[in-house]
């Protein structure tokens, strides 16, 4: 029965992605034609029957309207066209290209932004109001006010130049020393929010009744946190992993540029300044499909921890 | 006791090792010559394609060119030598060209035939390909036609293979650079076997074929190209570099730190702010040379007040290019007083400005002199905006040229935009005075001078319109005779200079990182340094 609950459930969710995805594409489709310039503006101007040529070849002389269910017809067929800039590749083989390094730096970032963001703000909670706590607090509230294309160039000029630790820059084939970087850089203002809920709904935890009827039993306080406390106080937390998880792809848009690391998001910042039409198209729909998805996935994750939503 | 056993196994195992070890040594040989023989190059740029016809930047010439092999090719010292053409000959009135290919093969065997070639033009110029670099090659019969959809029968092209091995190609006109042109990579074969079986996947690394001295191992953006020598290269007997790594990454400091620390050959530009560290420091592979290309000022004469010659001859003169070259730029730039840089095949000196000479006061002078009589003082001061695209040196370059127009009494807005909104204002003459750079595609001054002939539309961005001028130009290419030519173009050079619908502020250098390790290395007018060349110490 509430398998078959939660199934309905995740259908409903997936049928209503589908018109927020369609308005996430026509924003997008038409945003990027507002820029001014075209994919073939460049320093050695084309002769304009070169240009006819061009543009033609991809349609870029219709109408933008037919551009635009032409695109959309194409995307229901999964074939998100040619990259304008890479003509030897299709978008699809360029997003595929970048996904592993994005995902090995979005992946670890959200992993550290959990595993710190949890255990600091737990520190914080149990030990209230000390100087413990201010110490966190401090630092949560500089994460979350330093955006992330800030804080990125300070971390490689401390560890990068002045200390000479760490790679300024690059992928080196995925090496450790390359992605710490970029994951902390990445990772920060989640980490931060993560403390500050994680404290919030900890405190209130603590003081609620069936964590005094715990410690009434006499169990040992360590217990009581680990076991009890934490599990009701994660909630919070992981209904905000869908936002943060959209948080991290689109600041990796950011970070992989400021880092030269050869990901997806990098293809978008690329594909915006050279008019690359569908391979920011390409990214755009890839990304927003792929929070959608994590959005449900939390959904679900929060329906099963939950007990008050799984009665039917 | 057992210990003692496995000891011993162990002990034994060693010897075992120890009878592998001249064969180890033989492989660690083996592979240190192989890691002798590889050459690595910062390209600065990711290849948008390795088709011949898809692509339009320098970046990818160094790969294209290492694949491919063209009719001429470039020597070692960057001029036009024979290349998958053994010889050929040219008709007296130098429009029609029989070429014999050599006896030549693709890297996968297949022979190389004048139908490749005749397949490649007409590939090329059909407008379906959509190559932006097709315009290249209208000086052969028909192709501007063909390539424009005025013509569709592709028989009419004027590339005709007669044979596997003659290629005849008559041009609409004598063009005394067409040799040079063919270098290029617009003018590469392509296998057509392997396009025609792969469409556009051919160049992909289990697909493709080539010509030249390399093949295609391996390409993945962003991160590195990999060629590998072609055993089956007609020259492979002269080619020394075994691998040749092309590595994208702009990031002009980063790619100074990694040819500090050996892990790049050659770099193929620095930073220009690293210029005094290198000349201290790195002053053996610190290679600057004269380049074909010029930066400059295009003003809009279509507006007002710019359509007045002596607005734009006074904002000319008051530029003191000496002091951008010295001061600005400091990395051997060469202050311009004409369109054409120095050293251009097929011309002599070019025309120079007629104020060259004159000492930089008595040119402010005189030019304040012309835009009081064009109607400017302190009452009128002459107002307009300078629009450059984004980059460090071209604000540099802006803030400098804009304090010098003070001097005049102008009064100068700076503007810039991303590369994509500029050309696109360019294009559109939507501007009063903007930075544009112009780099050769091949070595002759018709390169640089039909950007200001009225029939070139949006590249003549200041839309000159000049009779006299587009005359002479057009004399020009009806002309055989290279001496009588050169002086037509000489003669409408110096309208352009008197004019100034261009304001030339400086001849472009290239620049490169060299390490000592690399040899047969030469400076060359065209920047472009064939790997096949080059060797390892």
């Amino acid at each position: 029965m509430a398998a078959r609950i939660m199934i309905a459930f995740a259908a409903r969710r997936c049928l209503s992605a589908l018109p927020t995805l369609l308005i996430v594409i026509t924003l997008a489709f038409f945003m990027m034609r507002l820029a001014p310039g075209g994919p073939f503006d460049q320093e050695r101007a084309l002769p304009p029957e070169i240009e006819r040529n061009v543009l033609a070849a991809y349609n870029l002389d219709q109408p933008l309207w037919r551009q635009y269910l032409d695109y959309l017809a194409d995307l229901t067929r999964g074939d998100f066209g040619p990259s304008f800039k890479y003509r030897d590749f299709t978008v699809a083989e360029l997003i595929a290209n970048g996904f592993p390094a994005s995902l090995q730096i979005g992946g670890l970032a959200m992993l550290c932004a959990i595993v710190f963001g949890v255990g600091l703000g737990t520190v914080a909670a149990l030990h209230q109001n000390s100087p413990l706590d201010y110490t966190v607090m401090t630092f949560a509230m500089t994460g979350i006010a330093v955006p992330n294309f800030v804080m990125a160039p300070l971390l490689t000029l401390l560890f990068g130049v002045y200390l000479s630790l760490l790679p300024v820059a690059g992928w080196g084939d995925g090496a450790w020393a390359n992605k710490l970087l970029p994951v902390i850089a990445l990772a920060l203002p989640q980490v931060a929010y993560i403390a500050r809920l994680t404290r919030g709904s900890m405190i209130e935890v603590l003081n609620s009744n069936y964590i005094r009827t715990a410690r009434a039993k006499g169990l040992r306080e360590g217990l009581v946190v680990t076991r009890h406390a934490v599990k009701g106080a994660l909630l919070p937390v992981v209904s905000y992993l869908g936002p943060a998880t959209a948080a991290v792809a689109t600041g990796s848009v950011v970070i992989e540029t400021i880092f030269d690391i050869p990901g997806t998001g990098r293809y978008f910042v690329e594909g915006a300044l050279n008019r690359d039409y569908p391979l920011v198209m390409g990214v755009v729909v890839f990304y927003a499909a792929m929070i959608i998805a994590l959005n449900l996935a939390v959904d679900l994750l929060y329906g099963l921890m939950d007990p008050k939503l799984r009665r039917p | 006791m057992q210990r003692l056993a496995h000891l011993w196994n162990r002990l034994d195992y060693s010897c075992g090792m120890l009878r592998l070890v001249p064969l180890l040594a033989l492989v660690c040989v083996t592979t240190s010559i192989q890691a002798q023989t590889e050459l690595r190059i910062a390209n600065l740029g990711e290849p948008a394609s390795l088709d011949p016809h898809y692509v339009s930047g320098v970046w990818e010439n160094r790969i294209i060119g290492d694949l491919f092999l063209g009719l001429t090719t470039e020597g070692p010292d960057g001029k036009p030598v024979a290349g998958a053409a053994e010889e050929w000959a040219v008709s007296d009135d130098g429009t029609v060209y029989t070429f014999l290919i050599r006896d030549h093969v693709w890297s996968d065997g297949t022979p190389v035939t004048a139908g490749d070639f005749e397949y490649a033009f007409r590939r090329i110029l059909r407008p379906e390909t959509a190559a932006e670099y097709a315009s290249l090659l209208y000086p052969i019969k028909n192709a501007e036609a063909l390539n424009t959809g005025q013509m569709t029968d592709m028989d009419q092209l004027g590339v005709k293979a007669l044979d596997d091995r003659t290629l005849v190609i008559t041009l609409e006109a004598s063009t005394p650079y067409f040799l040079a042109q063919l270098t290029h990579y617009t003018a590469f074969p392509v296998p057509r076997h392997r396009v025609e079986q792969y469409g556009n996947d051919w160049t992909k690394p289990a697909n493709i074929a080539s010509n030249g001295a390399y093949v295609l191992d391996e390409w993945l953006p962003s991160t590195h190209t990999v060629l590998l020598k072609n055993p089956k290269f007609y020259a492979a007997d002269t080619v020394a570099i075994d691998r040749v790594v092309f590595y994208p990454g702009e990031d002009r400091a980063a790619v100074q730190k990694r040819f500090r620390a050996g892990e790049i050959d050659i770099a193929m530009d620095f930073a220009s702010d690293q210029i005094e560290w290198l000349r201290k420091n790195l002053p053996e592979q610190t290679r600057i040379a004269p380049y074909l290309g010029v930066y400059y000022y295009p003003v809009n004469t279509a507006k007002p007040p710019f359509d007045d010659v002596r607005v734009r001859q006074a904002l000319s003169m008051a530029i003191n290019r000496e002091a951008l070259t010295d001061k600005v730029l400091k990395t051997g730039e060469v202050p311009a007083y004409s369109l054409v840089p120095p050293g251009t095949n097929n011309y002599g000196e070019p025309a120079y400005v007629g104020w060259m000479g004159v000492p930089y006061e008595a040119r402010l002078a005189q030019a304040r002199s012309l835009l009081a009589e064009a109607g400017f003082g302190p009452d009128n001061p002459l107002e307009f905006t300078l629009s450059y695209n984004t980059s460090e040196n071209h604000k540099r370059i802006a803030i400098a040229v804009a304090s010098m127009w003070k001097q005049l009494g102008a009064r100068v807005e700076l503007f810039n935009t991303e590369v994509k909104v500029h050309y696109d204002k360019l294009k559109q003459g939507d501007f009063d005075v903007a930075r544009a750079g112009w780099i050769a595609d091949y070595n002759d001054p018709q390169n640089f001078l039909y950007l200001l002939q009225s029939s070139s539309g949006p590249l003549n961005y200041g839309r000159y319109a000049n009779p006299e001028y587009d005359a002479l130009m057009e004399q020009a290419s009806a002309t055989t005779d290279l001496t009588k030519r050169a002086g037509l173009m000489a003669q409408a050079e110096s309208l352009a200079m008197r004019d100034q619908p261009v304001i030339p502020i400086y001849y472009y250098v290239s620049k490169n990182l060299v390490s000592n390790a690399v040899q047969g290395w030469q400076d060359t007018i065209n920047d472009i340094h064939r790997s096949r060349y080059l060797s390892l110490k």
